[in-house]
Order: structure tokens, then sequence, then C-alpha cells
């Protein structure tokens, strides 16, 4: 029998490396998350089998109640609202791999706990740590990006240090627990602590900064599980933790990357927590040019290139489906019409892909940062909708701003460019932008959505 | 060093290097989708969900086995649903829909 288990986990495994083979390309994507899935019913299956079940209820109650809200949740949550779902996600995935710990430390009837090898309390320990810091992270994360709290840096005096003391109690209670594993207290306040550590360690994030700290989520998520995976002695978790792992930790250094930020600078910087104290004095008396949405409507309808650089401002407010549709009428006329997709656009990695092919846009007018700044030269009109700090200039040419050697979009070197801002506030990063200063920018101002309505109708009576 | 535990280290140790290689080939675009994904793949821990749920032992580690149990299948049931959502969406040819 043990010997038929672990090959059902292996077959799990080897489905869900398969499955993540197929994510490389959209066309193979979906038949991939398909195989995955049945992998993960074959572990599901085979332990319900094979491992000597004694007591039905409490399964019976859990697979029923989790699966009735996870469906509700996969199919009534808009795509915008993709961050805060697999924050949560990442989330119940902690919180379950440390209360598996938590139960396995508790229960009479395993070799872990009172009398049992060194090892075994370390990865007890372990697991319980990382399972409860990414259950409370990942909390806090949804409440941010839901806007339940703030999306600004929370800060206070000694934040650092707290921190640091916290983890060093942590730490010491992991080797109290090894060397003494009888102590249910030394267990108890290290659950505690670790959930403590997990509020603390992601309020001083900002919002801008969030895109890192779910890829980084994800990744604790998938470590919890390979630890869980030490604690039950069990290989399947070990290999599919590691795997979720893995890929949390490429997405979060893609991440750092794109916005030219060390890990920890993102983790214990509190970015934009200064730049939000004054964001409308930086604006000064700088002036900017505005323009009607008639005279927009002709650039655009006359334009060789067009190219959209969509924000999450053009997610919030809705507008992909308008987009869509005004490129559909663009390129009737014989416009060129591209989208250029900065790797931190949405409130998430490849959160505005997702977006844009809800609304339509195929697949392959998409085009990454890399691919289509060489392009803006020769770009008539760079129709920039609800980005800001992707766009901003000052990252390449102003090393004292907080966006500098950040990589951008550079839309400032098309002819022209036309930004939709429903006013002049800063980004995320609460850091003003010289782009809408610029004697080549023109700024229609308004909601995104009703200004592309109106461009559409604009260009339809043309 | 216990020799369970270094096997077990082994297979971790590898299956990352299997998941270094793997995930750097997927494209920007299906970023979301992957870590939807890779979620319901961490779920797998609905694994030692079960055991602990089902050993019957004492009143307090049900309850946490069933809290388990629950908070595992809402990974793993929402994670997959919602990235087959999602990669419905990106399966449409360009100009399919025309």
């Amino acid at each position: 029998m043990a010997a038929l288990i672990k090959l059902a986990y292996l077959a799990a495994a080897v489905l869900f490396i398969l499955g993540l083979k197929r994510l490389s390309s959209p066309a193979t994507a979906r038949s991939g998350n398909f195989i995955a899935s049945i992998g993960m019913l074959i572990a599901i299956v085979a332990t319900l089998a094979f491992t000597g079940i004694l007591t039905w209820q409490m399964i019976i109650i859990g697979m029923v109640v989790g699966s009735a809200i996870g469906a509700v949740f996969a199919r009534t949550v808009k795509m915008t609202a993709m961050p805060q779902m697999v924050a949560l996600l990442n989330g119940f995935g902690g919180g379950a791999s440390a209360l598996v710990a938590a139960a396995e430390f508790l229960s009479p009837s395993t070799d872990v706990g009172v009398g049992a090898p060194l090892y075994v309390n370390l990865t007890v320990g372990l697991s319980v740590l990382v399972g409860a810091v990414t259950f409370s992270g990942s909390l806090v994360a949804f409440g941010k990006l839901q806007e339940l709290i703030t999306g600004r840096p929370v800060t206070y005096p000694l934040q650092k240090t707290i921190n640091g003391l916290i983890l060093a109690a942590i730490l010491g209670l992991v080797v109290w627990l090894v060397l003494e594993p009888e102590n249910g207290a030394a267990f108890g306040s290290l659950a505690a602590l670790a959930f403590l550590l997990g509020i603390l360690s992601v309020i001083p994030i900002g919002g801008a900064d969030m895109p890192v700290v779910i890829s980084l989520l994800n990744s604790y998520s998938g470590v919890a599980a390979a630890m869980t995976g030490f604690v039950i002695n069990n290989e399947g978790l070990i290999i599919s933790g590691a795997l979720v792992g893995a890929s949390g930790l490429i997405l979060t250094n893609i991440m750092c990357r794109a916005m030219n930020r060390s890990l920890a600078n993102v983790l214990f910087g509190a970015f934009g927590a200064a730049a939000a104290e004054g964001p409308a004095a930086a604006a000064g008396d700088r002036s900017v040019r505005s323009i009607s949405h008639e005279d927009a409507a002709m650039m655009l309808a006359y334009a060789r290139q067009v190219v959209v650089v969509p924000g999450y401002g053009l997610a919030v407010a809705q507008a992909q489906h308008e987009v869509r549709e005004l490129a559909d009428l663009l390129e009737k006329r014989g416009v060129e019409v591209k989208y250029a997709i900065h790797p931190v656009a949405g409130r998430m990695p490849g959160h505005m892909n997702v977006l844009l092919a809800e609304a339509n846009v195929p697949y392959d007018k998409l085009r990454d940062m890399d691919q289509i700044n060489p392009e803006f030269e020769r770009t008539d009109v760079a129709l920039v909708i609800g980005a800001n700090d992707v766009v901003n200039p000052a990252a390449r040419n102003r090393p004292d701003s907080p966006l500098y050697g950040m990589p951008i979009l550079d839309v400032d070197k098309s002819q022209n460019v036309i930004v939709l801002k429903r006013s002049m506030r800063p980004g995320f990063a609460g850091v003003d932008n010289d782009l809408f200063y610029n004697g080549k920018t023109s700024m229609l101002f308004g909601d995104a959505k009703d200004s592309v309505k109106k461009l559409i109708e604009e260009i339809k009576a043309l | 060093m216990p020799e369970v535990l270094v096997s077990l280290f082994v297979v971790f140790v590898l299956a990352m290097l299997i998941g270094f290689e793997v995930i750097t080939k997927v494209p920007p675009t299906l970023h979301t989708p992957l870590m939807s994904g890779s979620n319901a793949i961490s779920g797998i821990t609905i694994i030692g969900a079960l055991i602990v749920a089902g050993r019957g032992d004492t009143t307090l580690t049900s309850i946490l086995g069933l809290l388990a149990v629950i908070f595992a299948m809402i990974n793993v049931v929402g994670g997959f649903l919602v990235t087959d959502r999602m990669l419905q969406m990106f399966r449409r040819r360009p100009g399919e829909d025309k």
C-alpha cells in the first residue's frame, strides 16, 4: 500500500510539471491547467483510498464547504480583482499548511511532539512559521488591494527593529521547541508571533509594490506546503511545494527588476510614504496643455501607428472594452494599433494581459516593454490610459527621483502623446510626472471610459 | 543528520531546479494564470489536511484538520477554476470572434 500511495503522488507531481510546461504558450495553457487538476485529483483520491482514514465526518464537511467557497470565488471574481483573489488563495494555502503542522504537533498518535526526533520538531516549527506568516501577510495584502485598509505604507518608529526582534524571538522558539518538544507554550507563542510577523511585515509596503508582495507570498505558500511535506514525510507535498516556491521566486525577481528595486528595498523601504505628504505641491506652477475630444480623435484617426499604453486606471474605469472598440475603429481606417504592456502595468504580474484578453484584444497585439520601446520613435500617437509611473521620464533622467532607474515605456519618444487622466493626481508612487508637462503631450481629462466613448463617437463622425 | 531528512531535502532541491527550468519559459502574458494555477498546486497540502482530519484522535486536532481541509479545498478548487476561466479568454485566436 505504501508503495502505491507514493507512486500516486509521483504521478501527481509529474502531471503538475507537465501542466506547468504547457503554460509556455497561450494555445496549450488551458490543457495544461486541466492536466494539473487531474494530478490533484489523483493525489486526493489516493490519499482517501489508501492512507487508512478512520473518520469521514470532518473530511466530507471540509471538502464540501471548501469546494463550494472556492467555486463561488472563482466564478464571481472580477478580472480587475484578480490580485486580491490570488492574495486570498495564497493565504488559505499557507494557513492550511500551518494548521496541518499544528495538528501534527498536538496529535498524540504521531511521532511529532513529545518524544519525537529533534529534526521533526524543527520542521514543525519552520512549517508553522512559514504557513502563519503567509496566512496573515496575505490577509493584509488582500485588505490593501481590496482597499479595506490604506494602500499607503503604514510606518512607525523602530519598525524594522521591532520586526527583527520578533523574528529573533521566533527563531529562538524554534530552537526551544527542538530542545524541549513537549513544550506547548513555546509552540503556541511561536504560532502567535509568526501570525503577528506576517501582519507587521506587510503593512509598511505600499500599494505600488503589491505585485512584488503577492509574488513573494505565492512563493511562501509553496514553501509552506513543502515544509509540511517534511513534517509528514511526504515527497508529493515537497515536490509540488518546491515548484510553486520556484515559480513565486521567479515572478518576484521579474517584478523587482521591472521596478529597478531590490527585494530588501521593497520589503523594508516603505516606498511612497514620504512622497504622500505633499503630492499636490510638487506640481508647482508648470502648465499642461489640455485637448478636446474632437482634436484628439483627429490625431488618432489620421495617424499611421497608434500605441495604446494601458495602466491600472484603465482597469479601474472598466474601459478595456471601449478601448478595444476604439482600436477596431482605428484599424478599419488603416491605422496600425499596438498595446504596450509594462511588466507592472496592473496590480500583479501579467494582470493587464488578462484584462485585455477579457475584452477580446488578440494577444498578438500585446507587446512587452523591450519589444515596443524601439517602436515609439515611429509612433505618431501614444495613447496613455490610466498609466502614470511606468511612463514617467524621471526614471531615466532625474537621479533624485524615487523612480530613477526603473525601466519605463519611452512614450515621450513618440511624435505625440495623449494622456487620458482623471486629474493631475500623481500615481501610486506619489511622484509628479514630467511627461504631462512635455510640449508633445496633450491631456484629455475625465473618466477614462467616458473619454474613450467620446473619442469613438468623434471618429465615427469623421 | 537523519537520513530521511536528507533524502527529502534532495527531492526538494531537485524539484526547485525543475521549477526554475519550466517556469522561466512561461511568457509574461500568462503570468497571472501562472500564479493562480501554481496557487492551486500549492493546495497539495490538502493531502496532509485529509490525513490529519481523518485520523480522528482528539477533538482539537479534528477541528484543526477540518479547517485545514476547508482552506486547502478553497485553494485547490478556486485556483484551478479561476485559472481555467482566464485561460479560456486567452485561447481565442486573433480574429476568431470577428
